[in-house]
């Protein structure tokens, strides 16, 4: 107790860290491995299904984020998308439907704050980055690819 | 002039222990169905309370539990003569509105997690001093309000870390009074805000450490009482790692307590229940003290205790600026009566 | 094939993700993962890296939200060689304007009708 602030804080993260349980990597990886991967795979369904309706390449893969999209809408209103992600971890962010997650779920929850500025606002909350760091970068690219190409 | 209820650097005792004269609590479905369940007074399984937001819905709750505390006492709220009262929200709305329902003189409190410990030691402060004949109190959380304040929307898929503890959805009402029959509190230890530098705020339980073991010690150190005192020494909310983290701590620095020592945190959720290391909230202390101990306390099993509310005084907004998330403890004495 | 093939790499994708979810400090949020991949995403298109993997692997690369980043940049480049300068502007939002309408609507809907469970 009579110890400096600065030697205190070192001693104490050390204690933190050691009692601090680790991550269950071997489930948690298992986990994002198999709902990612199931994810990937409807998807192929739906690209395979879409261009057996005659669309072209790039429209079918449009139809099937959108469908994709629309899924993680449905399944967040109805509170079963927070259920799925505890098993599949990153396999439920990092899939397109994880980001229609990550816009449905605060904009559902800000409904009480009104339409402009509960649901519209926070749809962003985000995907407002995603997209800023998204355009931001293939902007850059292509400015890139115009002069030095 | 000294200060003559003053022990020590951060004790008070009180002359004429105030007495707690009656208590009510409310909690959601998943404490209702927790192993301390049959302890609360109302369990509601909508936890939007039929209100339109789950904000609402904390207020209502907090409403109630100190109307229902007040009843409870004999009183109506025209004998009230302060209400001390806090919750998580921003500005402390839930107290602010239950305030102006109510129509009590009013002082509003933020402790974080430790709120209601912190209106018990003024509360006990308040009659001991002659300021107050009856003085009601109360704190409540809510996990769908929490949650969307300091971390992340409910319904978002995260992964909750192991060390995560769950916000308690519930509210607790207590009625203090100058004299009558009930439980007292005998002594008050304010807490420091101590800072060790934690900066997750998955990880309140180590945040708050810290400060309840300081609080703690200082209790030991300024009452010259020893460990064995007390039947239980109970913390509000630093859940499995935090307890464990504070109770190595005070063993280092020769308090051990092990023997005695729970966790309103530990004790109110099942580990099947899946809150991970425990309750959290304004409302885990509140509910837990108010239903559970003081039930125990009555019913003889303790008669020594040591309360130990904790609070984790985190901001989203400073958190994101990369400041620490610095932990307060107010200790406070409960002896049967 | 193409399917297992689609199954893991789409399932490769999230193991990173989770590993630098759970090795890294707390501050690594769903929302820097997300950030983090778009952005990845358009500097493998930008290589040139991203087109084969779409190629060997089908869903398995455009499902991750790397493909959203590897759209943009791939709508970005190709709206330079049609329109110069402006089309860096244009091309990339034109690329993914189906999948954000998607989300906004869908978003949007689902906001209005569900009331969250907490």
């Amino acid at each position: 107790m009579t110890q400096p602030l600065e030697i205190r804080k070192k001693q104490y993260k050390k204690l933190v860290d050691e009692i601090k349980p680790r991550p269950p990597l071997v489930r948690n990886t298992v986990g994002a491995f198999i709902f990612g991967g199931l994810i990937a795979l409807i998807g192929q369904f739906l690209l395979n299904f879409f261009q057996g309706q005659g669309l072209s390449v790039n429209d079918a893969g449009a139809a099937t984020s959108s469908t994709l999209v629309f899924l993680a809408a449905l399944f967040t209103g109805l509170g079963i998308y927070d259920e799925i992600a505890k098993y599949g971890g990153a396999g439920t962010i990092v899939p397109i439907n994880g980001f229609a997650n990550s816009m449905v779920s605060p904009a559902m929850e800000y409904r009480t704050e009104g339409f402009v500025l509960g649901v519209g606002a926070r749809l962003f909350t985000i995907a407002g980055p995603v997209l800023v760091f998204g355009i931001l970068s293939a902007w850059l690219v292509a400015l890139l690819y115009h002069f030095f190409r | 002039m000294v200060a003559l209820k003053k022990i020590g650097a951060q004790t008070r005792w009180f002359q004429n222990p105030p007495v707690i004269l009656a208590c009510a609590t409310i909690v959601g479905e998943k404490e209702g169905m927790g192993p301390l369940g049959h302890t609360f007074d109302k369990i509601i399984t909508d936890s939007h309370y039929h209100e339109k937001s789950w904000e609402k819905a904390e207020q209502r709750m907090l409403q109630e539990a100190m109307q229902m505390a007040v009843e409870r006492a004999g009183l109506s709220l025209k004998d009230i003569d302060f209400m001390l009262a806090g919750d998580l929200l921003n500005q402390i709305i839930s107290a602010n509105y239950t305030a102006r329902n109510l129509e009590v003189p009013f002082i509003g409190l933020y402790g974080a997690c430790a709120t209601l410990y912190e209106s018990m030691a003024l509360g006990a402060m308040l009659i001991d001093g002659g300021f107050a004949e009856y003085v009601l109190i109360g704190a409540c959380s809510h996990y769908a309000t929490a949650e969307r304040q300091y971390r992340f929307p409910v319904e978002q898929g995260v992964q909750r870390p192991l060390y995560a503890q769950w916000t308690v959805t519930g509210a607790a009402g207590m009625v203090l009074a100058r004299q009558g029959p009930g439980p007292v509190i005998t002594h008050a230890t304010i807490g420091k805000v101590v800072d060790l530098g934690q900066q997750d705020p998955m990880n309140m339980g180590a945040a708050m450490a810290p400060a309840a073991a300081d609080t703690i010690m200082y209790h030991f150190v300024d009452t010259g009482r020893t460990t064995d005192y007390y039947d239980l020494v109970v913390t509000g909310d630093l859940g499995t790692y935090g307890k464990e983290l504070a109770q190595r701590i005070l063993i280092n620095n020769g308090y051990d307590i092990t023997s005695c020592f729970a966790d309103c945190g530990v004790l109110i959720y099942a580990p099947e229940q899946d809150a991970h290391a425990g309750g959290s909230g304004c409302a885990c202390s509140a509910v837990v003290t108010c239903g559970y101990l003081l039930q125990e306390i009555q019913k003889g099993h303790y008669r020594h205790v040591l309360g130990i509310g904790t609070g984790a005084l985190l901001s989203p907004c400073s958190s994101l600026q990369g400041e620490n998330i610095p932990g307060i403890a107010h200790a406070v004495v409960i002896e049967a009566g | 094939m193409i399917f297992l093939k689609a199954f893991v790499i789409g399932g490769l994708f999230c193991v990173v993700a989770q590993l630098l979810i759970d090795l890294t400090t707390h501050k690594v949020t769903p929302a820097h993962i997300l950030v983090g991949y778009v952005v990845g995403g358009v500097v493998l298109s930008a290589f040139g890296l991203y087109q084969p993997l779409i190629d060997w692997a089908g869903a398995g690369a455009t499902v991750p939200i790397t493909g959203f980043g590897h759209l943009l940049a791939q709508g970005a480049i190709q709206g330079v060689e049609q329109k110069g300068i402006l089309g860096a502007f244009s091309g990339g939002v034109a690329a993914v304007a189906t999948g954000i309408s998607a989300a906004v609507i869908f978003g949007y809907l689902a906001a209005i009708f569900f009331k969250p469970k907490g």
